[in-house]
């Protein structure tokens, strides 16, 4: 179900990154391709948050490249991406979720009209009118991920989505994420949690300590791990 | 939300709307602060504007700035008492003719205890060595002002250049009239002041008139319509019917008739034309 | 202490008689410092949220010099406006000396760096939040700015108040530009100087309780409402 004027597959060459004269990314190589959610996987510490935000164009590459199969700017007009703490303007719920619509130069009527489906989809349609900055975290991530969904990106970033949410905050979450997935958007996110992987994941890039160590179908990865850091960060040992 | 912040907008932008100057039939009078402090104009201005349907904007200041306001234009009449300054103004060819309208006087006020001892003395100018050689506190306006003027001219009369005692017992203050009194009310000291703004001030504590009556405090008040020549934007007109309004008998009437506890402030003596003289 | 307490005696009749004269030059006060801190605010909000949200060379020395402005003498900053606009000045042929919107000009001028300044300060960290929330939606710096102030509304109040006491409280430069006009250009602050000159102490401390009653109001009522619009949106 690949639309002709998609910007996927994206290629990542020889991707480094160094901040403060740390190398974070010792040139990392892989591609993703349209599909199930590529989940990023690794201990922490492992880079994932700085390679996604490399993918996302918020960090400009120390070496190496991060190619789109379209020109950036729509590439980036394309993707978005939810943060670990939701970022939530001081407005309405409704508000939120029409503000990048407003920017990406959608009319006012279909900007109602996509936020409305967006607080659907997430559960949130009933608390439109209250303040965004009022609701509970696991509300304000729901809402991150409709302000994200409302753009109708193709690829969407989610880097640690549920990290600071409860159990059932999360589930909630990751349905979404789900139902998001199904609805043909690229989730490429990353977590730390090996169960939300196993749950998520149609492949998995196992990144450890700024390197690319595995990169392999869900199935695969999960019943037998190729490289032995993979193998013991699954089975819960302490790995960095 | 929006219509808040619309009439918001539109309250704010109702607030800002002032009356522009353009839409008024009004002068503006650079003027001092013995005339506009004593309440003189409080009183004679509602008539003028009820006669010519002209309203009088008063900026107080001392006469030398008033001067100046009226050579950059920013006046239509001058209305100060320094007759030596104000033949200077009409000379360079800022306005004019310079119409005399009344006068009054200056009294020398000094604290109850008198230290100089000058009570009851009519010589000022005896009573200005007195208060020099006693080293006596004496405040100073310093600030161009027609009182200012009128206090420098004594000293040359007396032959004293009290300069000498600057910072010490001579103290130029740089301000107008009333805190002048105020500042000889805290000190204790002596100063020059016009009577009508000692008559209407408040702050006294035990000052008192203790010199007065020598002609030579005699304080002339002028008056000029600043020159449309040099300013062609002036309200030439306005200000001439002020001017020929504050000398005609019903100006000078209401300029007599101004009184503080029964006591009449200021005499008018603007000179009245011959009758029926052809021009 | 007598002094004091006619003063007090004063104020409250002031207030309780609403004296026409006394209401008129309440009137006008607060019709010339609020249209000053409009006028600075259109200025100075945006000015300050723009050094908040961008980083070029030279941005350092801005925000000195805005902060060295704050510091502008009232008195200075009136003779520089009344040289700019009296007849013989460039600005002349306006006519606006001695007049209201010459305080509002005057007014306008000394609070811009002030709202400049704090709205820099306010928004600084409200920025450090969006920044990178907002360049994942293709927002730069330049469209960051009207986020920022409706974002930061809240705060930015406090800074609107704060220019506002400066501007009520001010009176060295609308004396000079104002003139102090009776009935025109007379405004609390040149009033209170004025009775303080006649030697009337009393009415002078009582115009003054006047003003402070009026600030106070305002701020009462601006931070009512920011509590309650806060409350709202957290």
């Amino acid at each position: 179900m690949r639309a002709p004027d998609t910007i996927l597959p994206l290629l990542v060459e020889a991707l480094r990154f160094a901040a403060g004269g740390v190398e974070i990314l010792h040139g990392v190589s892989f591609s993703i391709e349209a599909g199930q959610p590529t989940v990023v996987i690794g201990p922490n510490g492992a880079g994932k948050s700085v390679l996604l935000r490399l993918l996302h164009g918020l960090l400009p590459p120390g070496g190496g490249a991060v190619r789109w199969a379209a020109a950036p700017d729509r590439a980036a007009a394309r993707q978005a991406m939810v943060f670990q703490r939701p970022v939530l303007l001081r407005r309405s719920v409704a508000a939120n979720v029409a503000y990048p619509l407003a920017l990406a130069g959608i009319a006012p009527r279909e900007r109602a009209r996509r936020a409305e489906e967006a607080l659907d989809l997430v559960g949130l349609a009933a608390l439109a009118e209250r303040p965004a900055r009022r609701l509970s975290g696991g509300e304000q991530q729901r809402l991150a991920l409709a302000r994200a969904a409302a753009l109708r990106p193709e690829v969407l970033f989610l880097d640690e989505p549920c990290a600071s949410l409860d159990p059932s905050a999360t589930r909630t979450v990751e349905e979404i994420v789900a139902a998001l997935a199904r609805r043909g958007t690229k989730i490429v996110m990353t977590t730390h949690d090996i169960g939300q992987a196993r749950r998520l994941a149609g492949e998995v890039i196992f990144l450890h300590r700024g390197r690319v160590l595995e990169h392999a179908p869900a199935p695969r990865f999960f019943a037998a791990p190729e490289a032995p850091e993979a193998a013991a960060f699954l089975q819960g040992d302490l790995v960095w | 939300m929006v219509t808040l912040r619309r009439s918001l907008l539109a309250a704010i932008l109702a607030l800002a709307a002032f009356p522009t100057s353009a839409q008024e039939r009004a002068i503006t009078v650079a003027s001092t602060t013995s005339t506009e402090q004593s309440g003189l104009f409080g009183h004679i201005l509602p008539l003028f504007t009820e006669a010519a349907g002209i309203r009088v904007r008063v900026v107080a200041l001392g006469t030398g700035q008033a001067l100046d306001v009226g050579r950059r234009g920013d006046a239509d009449v001058v209305f100060v008492h320094d007759r030596a300054a104000e033949e200077r103004f009409v000379a360079e060819g800022f306005g004019g003719p310079r119409h005399p309208v009344m006068y009054n006087d200056f009294v020398l006020v000094g604290p109850a205890a008198d230290p100089a001892r000058i009570a009851g003395a009519r010589d000022v100018a005896e009573a200005l060595r007195r208060v020099a050689s006693a080293r006596a506190g004496f405040i100073s306006r310093g600030d161009r002002s027609g009182t200012h003027a009128a206090e420098l001219r004594l000293w040359r009369e007396v032959g004293l250049d009290p300069v000498q005692g600057r910072g010490q017992w001579y103290r130029e203050i740089g301000q107008s009239m009333g805190p002048a009194l105020n500042a000889a009310a805290a000190q204790g000291a002596y100063v020059l002041a016009d009577r009508g703004t000692w008559l209407s001030f408040r702050n006294r504590q035990d000052l008192r008139v203790l010199a007065e009556g020598d002609e030579r405090l005699f304080n002339q008040y002028g008056v000029m319509v600043v020159s449309a020549a040099r300013h062609p934007h002036v309200n030439a007109e306005g200000a001439r019917r002020f001017v020929e309004w504050l000398v005609s008998p019903v100006g000078q009437a209401a300029i007599a008739s101004y009184r503080i506890n029964g006591e009449q402030l200021f005499f008018p003596n603007a000179p009245q034309p011959e009758p029926a003289r052809p021009s | 202490m007598g002094d004091l307490h006619a003063a007090i005696t004063a104020a409250l009749g002031l207030i309780l008689a609403v004296d026409p004269a006394v209401m008129a030059i309440v009137g006008l006060s607060l019709r010339v410092s609020l249209s000053a801190v409009l006028i600075a605010a259109l200025v100075g909000l945006p000015l300050g949220a723009l050094l908040a949200v961008t980083r070029f060379p030279g941005r350092q020395s801005a925000i000195v010099a805005l902060n060295a402005l704050m510091g502008l003498p009232p008195v200075v900053a009136g003779l520089l406006i009344y040289l700019l606009l009296s007849r013989s000045g460039p600005l002349g042929p306006l006519g606006l000396l001695f007049t209201p919107t010459a305080m509002v000009i005057a007014q306008a001028v000394l609070i811009a760096p002030i709202l400049a300044a704090l709205t820099r300060e306010a928004l600084s960290g409200l920025w450090e939040e969006y920044a990178e929330q907002l360049r994942s939606f293709g927002a730069g710096p330049l469209r960051a700015v009207p986020t920022l102030l409706w974002d930061g509304r809240f705060a930015l109040l406090t800074v609107l108040l704060a220019g506002f006491g400066r501007a009520s409280a001010e009176v060295g430069a609308v004396m000079i530009v104002g003139g102090n006009i009776e009935g025109f250009t007379r405004v609390m602050t040149t009033a209170i100087a004025l009775e303080t000159s006649k030697g009337d102490l009393p009415l002078a401390l009582a115009l003054g309780l006047v003003l402070m009653a009026i600030v106070v109001a305002v701020n009462a009522l601006a931070q009512a409402l920011r509590g309650a619009a806060s409350r709202w949106a957290g």
